[in-house]
């Protein structure tokens, strides 16, 4: 018959499974990144093994994880969001400021103000990109220099200083619970509730859906501007929390903090298979992107690799996933082609 | 009337709707009144007003004026959700799947059965597309992504939307365009069970032996505005052509006879894996050749390789007897060919630039002076050729996107016409374009037959191709199924090679003939 081209599969769920593990993104990177650490382990035991090691390569990547988060669901949707790593300066620095101001605030309060506050300049993304229908790029690149230009107006030539903020604050930075860092901890717990949301809600669905195809989205009645107006507030909010992280990892804060994240994160979330053009990619892959790039940046100068070679590697990987995506994608439609070419001539 | 005679009060009615865009009035004046287990058709020449008027129905677009009952009440929908939660499910043209997500979102997205926690329960939604596409009988993965089905079956992924939806009112605008017959038939059989189970369908086709086949009231729509409703069993082809166009056919298409040269083009064995097979075909100087088909048989496929945009597996090109290399529209341009594509906006011309930029654009290499491109020397080309074609256009300077579409599609022809080609390869010449101009564009290419010039003409419209064509090559699922000159064109001919492969389903000529006749 010509009218069916598609037959139902006659595989069973755990085939499914195990065909869908073999092809999928995430487990591809994920492999990566286990043969790193282990080649860095072999070439220096302490990577690994030691305590500072284990934590170090756990705590290091948390700040991204959170951003390539965010930035996985505003790509989702087609948009990008560039303006992340002003927003991670902009709350660390309001955070110490709140600490120097509010002496005795709770750090619950500080964290709850700084996702707020991120949301709030998620917001301001999302009204611009929703309502002025204005090419994502565009307004958040605008959006990263003032967001930039505020810190700088407002911090001036002062900045944060390790001994402005609590030590209970600061000790969030290197504490542990059952040997994982809470910082990481904490963004894992993110990274799993964003991914359910994705997966199991229906506007988690809708958001690929409007990647997908925007225009479709349109006539099918989807809340577009609502949902876009969404992820922007999600990765800002994912950037403010990103912001929180910044100060109690590192302590200070000076105007340049949080700068070129926002390339990190869109580096992390294409790496670990997030289509930038919309509509398909997980928060799982972006979250494994975004450890890889964080423990390649500490392996290579333990493997002796040069200064040069370490930043044209990221930039390789970035390509090479692309250009994998791009060669499975021809594929699957020289199938599809001819799968079609054969239906026909077998009619 | 079939609604009035069933006693049922009409789900649908709809009365002097009107609708503009800025100056461009695209329906005067719309009336449809549809009852419930009836499948009733809506037909009209392209430009009618039929797809605005169902957009206006799906809530794409709101109603400048006129009244819009559904199920009784009167509603204003404001979006595409509106009226998909009051019932109403549309089919539009080309259908609008996300190419990402599999079958089954696609078909359940925004309406996903949730478990506790509003949590999406993803083997009940499994398990209902599979039970919908039992009940369609068709056997499509409910897992697989929608990218790369073929249209037929996207069509079903669409009408199972419909189906999970449990809508009151199907519209479908022009399903079976792109349909071969096994396919549209199959689709016959779902609507025809829809209707049984006291549901509303409304059909969209130029195709009337569809219409006179499937449903059971028609009504006539003619520029932009409601011209009559007959029960099918108590009308004829006759009279609905009669109510379509309004004047006689001959009218519109003005071929002028003209000398036969030599070949220009011609083209032997091209195939491209997936897209067309063997194609070989041949026009001459001085004669129009149309390329007829369904849409998506591969005729603008097939347009796009002869003029080296893509490439193809096998075969050879030649103009005036000397090869064309593949993949080079340069070298093509060189050889004399010219392409005015199907999509004008998108294809055709910078559509957000001057006309006398658009008409200059193929050879703006030769009116540079130092390297530099003058507005002047644009201007100086344009002049005569936006005045040969009557392009109405107040000045050469205006931007062509503020054009009518026959004007756009002048300008776009122009664009191709200032390269001197020998042949012209024209992918509908007037799709989207007012009945008026249409004949303007028809006369347009007679005349450039009369002078010699070797035209190839992609065309849907059956009547189009009668009408202009010397010789018709019939493309069907990429390949060439008949080849048939101006006396043995006929549309039982053309249609019959339209949808059948070499010979397949012979028996379905019989009904053919009855309504084409």
């Amino acid at each position: 018959m010509t009218d069916l081209l598609v037959r139902p599969t006659s595989e069973s769920a755990r085939q499914r499974l195990v065909k869908g593990a073999l092809r999928s993104r995430e487990i591809a990177v994920f492999v990566i990144l286990v043969a790193l650490i282990a080649v860095a382990t072999v070439r220096s035991p302490n990577f690994l093994v030691g305590s500072d090691g284990w934590r170090d390569l756990l705590v290091t990547p948390s700040i991204l994880l959170l951003l390539a988060i965010g930035q996985t669901v505003v790509i989702i949707t087609r948009n990008v969001d560039l303006s992340v790593g002003s927003t991670v300066g902009l709350t660390a620095y309001l955070v110490g400021r709140l600490f120097v101001d509010q002496p005795g605030i709770p750090i619950v309060v500080v964290a709850l103000i700084g996702m707020l506050f991120g949301a709030a300049l998620g917001l301001v993304n999302g009204v611009l990109v929703a309502f002025g229908r204005v090419p994502a790029l565009v307004v958040t690149l605008g959006t990263m220099y003032i967001y930039r230009g505020v810190f700088l107006e407002w911090a001036g030539s002062d900045r944060i200083n390790a001994g402005d903020m609590p030590s209970g604050f600061l000790r969030l930075g290197t504490e542990q619970f059952l040997t994982i860092p809470v910082l990481t901890l904490v963004a894992l717990v993110m990274l799993v509730i964003v991914g359910y949301c994705l997966r199991s809600l229906r506007w988690g669905r809708e958001l690929y859906a409007i990647g997908s195809d925007p225009a479709a989205a349109r006539l099918y009645g989807l809340p577009v501007t609502r949902r876009v107006l969404g992820a922007f507030v999600i990765c800002g909010a994912l950037a403010g929390l990103a912001g929180v992280f910044y100060a109690a990892r590192y302590g200070t804060v000076s105007s340049g903090a949080g700068r070129n994240l926002e390339l990190e994160a869109v580096a992390a979330a294409v790496i670990g298979g997030v289509a930038i053009f919309g509509g398909s990619g997980t928060v799982w892959g972006a979250a494994i992107g975004a450890f890889l790039l964080v423990t390649i940046d500490r392996v290579l100068p333990i493997l002796g690799i040069p200064d040069f070679w370490q930043r044209a590697v990221v930039g390789g990987l970035i390509i090479g996933a692309v250009a994998l995506d791009r060669v499975l994608s021809l594929r699957r439609e020289r199938q599809l082609r001819q799968a079609r070419d054969d239906a026909r001539s077998g009619s | 009337m079939a609604e009035a005679a069933s006693g049922h009060p009409p789900i649908l009615e709809l009365s002097e709707v009107a609708k503009s865009f800025g100056p461009v009035l695209a329906l005067r004046s719309g009336r449809l009144e549809v009852g419930p287990g009836s499948i009733h058709a809506l037909v009209g020449e392209n430009g009618a007003g039929k797809s605005t008027l169902v957009k206006v129905i799906a809530g794409v677009y709101r109603r400048d004026g006129g009244g819009f009952r559904f199920r009784g009440a009167d509603v204003d929908f404001g979006s595409t959700g509106e009226s998909k939660n009051a019932g109403i499910a549309v089919i539009y043209q080309e259908p609008t799947l996300f190419p990402d997500l599999s079958v089954t979102e696609n078909i359940f997205m925004g309406r996903q059965p949730t478990r506790s926690g509003r949590r999406i329960d993803y083997p009940a939604m499994y398990a209902e597309a599979e039970r919908i596409f039992g009940r369609l009988g068709v056997a499509i993965d409910p897992r697989r992504i929608a990218d790369g089905l073929s249209i037929a079956d996207q069509q079903i992924i669409e009408i199972a939307k419909a189906i999970s939806l449990d809508a009151t009112l199907l519209v479908m605008d022009e399903p079976t365009a792109a349909l071969s017959s096994v396919e549209a038939e199959r689709l016959f059989t779902i609507a025809r069970a829809l209707r049984d189970e006291g549901r509303a369908v409304v059909f969209i086709s130029h195709r009337l032996e569809e219409v006179f086949g499937l449903c059971d009231t028609v009504t006539v729509m003619r520029d932009g505005a409601y011209v009559g409703t007959r029960a099918i069993a108590e009308t004829s082809t006759d009279e609905v052509v009669s109510l379509m166009v309004g004047r006689e056919v001959a009218d519109l298409f003005p071929k002028a006879e003209a000398a036969i040269g030599d070949v220009v083009l011609e083209v032997d064995g091209l195939t491209a894996a997936g897209e067309f097979h063997d194609i070989g075909l041949t026009v001459r100087a001085g004669e129009i050749v149309g390329l007829a088909g369904l849409v998506g048989a591969g005729r603008s496929e097939i347009a796009r390789a002869v003029f080296g945009v893509d490439g193809y597996d096998a075969g050879s090109v030649r103009m005036n007897g000397v090869p064309v290399p593949p993949r080079s529209p340069r070298a093509s341009i060189r050889a004399g060919m010219a392409l005015v594509p199907e999509d004008r906006r998108q294809q055709g011309l910078v559509i957000d630039q001057s006309v006398a930029r658009n008409v200059s654009a193929a050879i703006r290499g030769r009116l540079t002076t130092l390297g530099l491109l003058l507005g002047r020397a644009e201007n100086r080309v344009a002049a005569p050729w936006a005045g040969r074609l009557e392009v109405k256009t107040s000045a050469l300077d205006m931007d062509a996107s503020t054009m009518s579409g026959g004007n756009q599609q002048k300008v776009a022809i122009a664009k191709w016409l200032a390269t001197e080609p020998k042949l012209l390869i024209i992918d509908e010449p007037t799709r989207g374009i007012d009945v008026g101009t249409k004949s303007e564009v028809h006369r347009l290419l007679s005349d450039l037959a009369g002078r010699g010039m070797a035209v190839l003409m992609i065309s849907s419209e059956l009547q189009e191709v009668l009408g202009m064509a010397d010789r018709v090559y019939v493309v069907c699922e990429g390949r060439i199924t008949a080849e048939l000159g101006r006396d043995e064109a006929t549309p039982d001919a053309v249609m019959h090679a339209a949808t059948h492969v070499g010979g397949h389903l012979a028996g379905a000529t019989h009904a053919d003939e009855k309504v084409l006749a």
